[in-house]
């Protein structure tokens, strides 16, 4: 098998607070092609944003860890100097955050923003950047590009902001994107434009995409595959049909059971995990899971609550889970009709 | 009060907040029109769902029931008694059986004080000494909402976002009210913390009959959770219907638009529904479009759609209580078929 475009072995990232070391990811492992895009689904707190932060290497050195290996084509990303991450950002990899509004400078117009990017990588004159800022514009869809490129971002509306950020990453064509949390604060009506771009994009440039998200009906729309991170590790992963239809580990069990759908049945109560999400100061010993698990006791000597389940990858499918294959299609049985219909 | 008189009974209700500009005079040279003319009416014991995108003026509706802001015009009655213009003499009784719960649960509890005090507080102001005191209340409000009454002394900090939500709750009810205003209870929640407020608040509202106002930008929470739907775009109803006409049958080509963006976790072949992708982003509510304010999106717009306003009415075909506002409906026969044939099936 060739090496794949992107290759996060083992990652560790650790931050030591006043209050101890908070592993905020604890062994995460993934590959990623290029045209493809992975969805990582995960509650506040489950480690996706740090993850990619690690991946652009913007976490501060002075109070985070981070080991295991993260490889872009047969670059080691943690190792490298900051010099070195300069170039890969904003040109080889470029990320959109969540806040458009906050991750802008309201003091500089949209312009002059977007062909910043350009011109450091590529070294052109501001004239050509302000063109090239003009052409980003208008491929993410912003009406007048030739004049609203002059605005300053309290002057475009939330969706717009979102494109300006979008055309920004993608001002230097990038191979990897990290979209974390793109369409979160946005509407409903934006959020499906906005999904509908970045799939466009990714078609036309053959970008990979990590798609960070706690929405899972987004994972079904944008993703091919899928990583459910639950306190800092991988609980699930596989394609998106796999793991939305036949979930193998119980907290994707469970989220996709807790969530009201537009067309299920409307007179019987959700059925919520109990509890809430781990302290990763103190994170429980074993599966992290064990204690909001429906399963666990199900397990025979207690393995859950000390031993950490292993997550063997066949084929892109795996989970962490002590349950057994035949327990799981017998358990989860009931739900895997349920969504198939 | 006769049994056929509304709990709340909302007409024409309006909230424009002026804008201010200008030099060197500051003056106001024009109004965010936040609310126009909102027409519905709750039920005792009903749960009305308000939903839209942000602006429409879905919270600043819940800010108006519960007499926080000042309506710019029309008219809001509780139980018959016209409290639009009430003082605060007036409304003080009325307040007491008209609570809200908010949305971010971190901001909306006093954190230097305890959840005891918290939950107390509202029978503090109106001088109400229960029956066993008001420890006791307490103790059984925390019960109720979920929580071990034994955290009576702690503070809001030592909860979860979840925990601290269902300590909202417990402060709503502390009065026995009629009516809960609730602005998007649980969109600052994790998904898996998100359906157990939601089985709260409906164990709540059938248990103890309260009338519920749910505001909320999600829809499949708020069909799940209300009994009548009102969908509102640019501060107007849009339309209003019953839970399963609005999502079984919907006849405003917004309603059907925004039902058709929400993502939803399931992967099929063959999509169940067809997606309308709307264009561009919801005007200024400063300089509303004349006419149907949906009109700059709608695919549908013709003339008329610019020059007159279309009302809120039962459009042919629809059943009673089902009100839309468009001048050109959409009929059954353009709503996807699997939906229609899934929401016609009993629950199972």
């Amino acid at each position: 098998m060739s090496t794949p475009f992107l290759s996060v072995r083992d990652l560790r990232v650790h931050f030591s607070t006043e209050d101890g070391v908070v592993k905020a990811v604890d062994g995460l492992s993934f590959d990623l092609e290029k045209g493809r895009t992975l969805g990582i689904v995960g509650e506040s707190g489950s480690g996706k944003s740090v993850t990619n932060m690690a991946i652009l290497g913007l976490h501060d050195p002075r109070n985070t860890t981070i080991d295991g290996a993260i490889v872009l084509e047969d670059k080691e990303l943690i190792t490298a100097t900051e010099r070195e991450m300069e170039q890969l950002r904003g040109n080889k990899m470029s990320m959109i955050f969540q806040d458009a509004l906050a991750s802008l400078s309201p003091y500089h117009t949209i312009g002059a923003q977007i062909g910043e990017t350009y011109r450091k990588h590529t070294g052109v004159s501001k004239k050509e950047a302000r063109a090239r800022a003009v052409e980003m514009l208008r491929r993410v869809g912003i009406p007048q590009p030739d004049v609203r490129v002059d605005d300053y971002p309290h002057q475009f509306s939330g969706g717009m902001r979102q494109r300006a950020m979008i055309a920004m990453a993608l001002v230097c064509d990038p191979e990897l994107l990290i979209a974390d949390e793109p369409t979160t604060a946005l509407d409903v009506t934006v959020q499906a434009q906005i999904m509908d771009l970045l799939k466009d994009l990714q078609q036309e440039f053959g970008t990979a995409i990590i798609f960070i998200t706690h929405d899972l009906g987004v994972i079904a729309d944008v993703a091919d595959d899928v990583l459910v991170m639950y306190g800092g590790r991988c609980v699930e992963r596989g394609s998106k049909k796999e793991v939305l239809r036949a979930p193998r580990h119980p907290y994707t069990l469970g989220l996709l059971s807790s969530m009201p759908s537009l067309d299920g049945p409307v007179d019987v109560p959700l059925s919520p995990i109990p509890g809430s999400p781990p302290s990763l100061l103190n994170p429980p010993p074993g599966c992290r899971f064990h204690p909001r698990c429906a399963f666990a006791d199900k397990v025979s000597g207690g393995l859950c609550s000390t031993e950490r389940p292993a997550l063997e990858v066949v084929d892109g499918r795996g989970s962490a889970c002590h349950l057994t294959d035949e327990q799981k299609r017998e358990w989860f049985a009931d739900f895997a009709a349920a969504r198939t219909n | 009060m006769s049994s056929n008189t509304p709990l709340l009974d909302v007409s024409g209700l309006t909230k424009h907040f002026p804008v201010k500009g200008g030099f060197p005079i500051r003056r106001t040279i024009g109004a965010v029109q936040a609310v126009d003319g909102l027409d519905f009416q709750v039920a005792e014991g009903e749960s009305l769902g308000l939903v839209g995108e942000s602006g429409c003026g879905k919270s600043t509706t819940g800010r108006l029931i519960t007499r926080l802001m000042e309506p710019t015009d029309g008219k809001i009655s509780y139980r018959g008694q016209d409290i639009t213009h009430a003082t605060r003499k007036q409304l003080a009784p009325v307040r007491s059986e008209i609570q809200m719960i908010f949305q971010d649960p971190y901001a909306s509890l006093n954190p230097r004080q305890t959840v005891g005090k918290i939950i107390a507080g509202p029978m503090e102001i109106n001088e109400i000494n229960p029956a066993g005191g008001r420890e006791k209340r307490v103790r059984e409000l925390l019960e109720i909402v979920g929580l071990n009454p034994e955290h009576y002394n702690r503070f809001p900090h030592e909860f979860s976002g979840g925990q601290r939500q269902r300590i909202g709750v417990a402060r709503a009810l502390a009065l026995q009210p009629k009516l809960i205003v609730a602005d998007e209870p649980v969109s600052a929640l994790d998904v898996s913390i998100q359906a157990q407020v939601v089985n709260l608040l409906q164990k709540v509202q059938r248990d103890l009959g309260i009338a519920f106002v749910f505001i909320a930008h999600d829809l499949a929470v708020v069909r799940h959770f209300s009994q009548r739907v009102a969908v509102m775009y640019l501060g107007k109803i849009v339309e209003i219907a019953d839970r399963d006409d609005l999502y079984g049958n919907p006849r405003h080509p917004y309603t059907r638009a925004l039902l058709s963006a929400v993502p939803e976790a399931t992967v099929e072949e063959t999509p169940a529904r067809e997606r309308i992708r709307l264009q561009g982003d919801v005007p200024s509510p400063i300089n509303p479009p004349s006419g149907c304010r949906f009109r700059t999106r709608c695919w549908k717009a013709t003339e008329k759609c610019a020059s007159e306003a279309p009302p809120l009415v039962q459009v042919e075909g629809n059943k009673a209580g089902h009100l839309t506002a468009c001048h050109y409906p959409e009929t059954a026969e353009t709503v996807p078929a699997p939906r229609l044939a899934k929401d016609s099936e009993p629950a199972a």
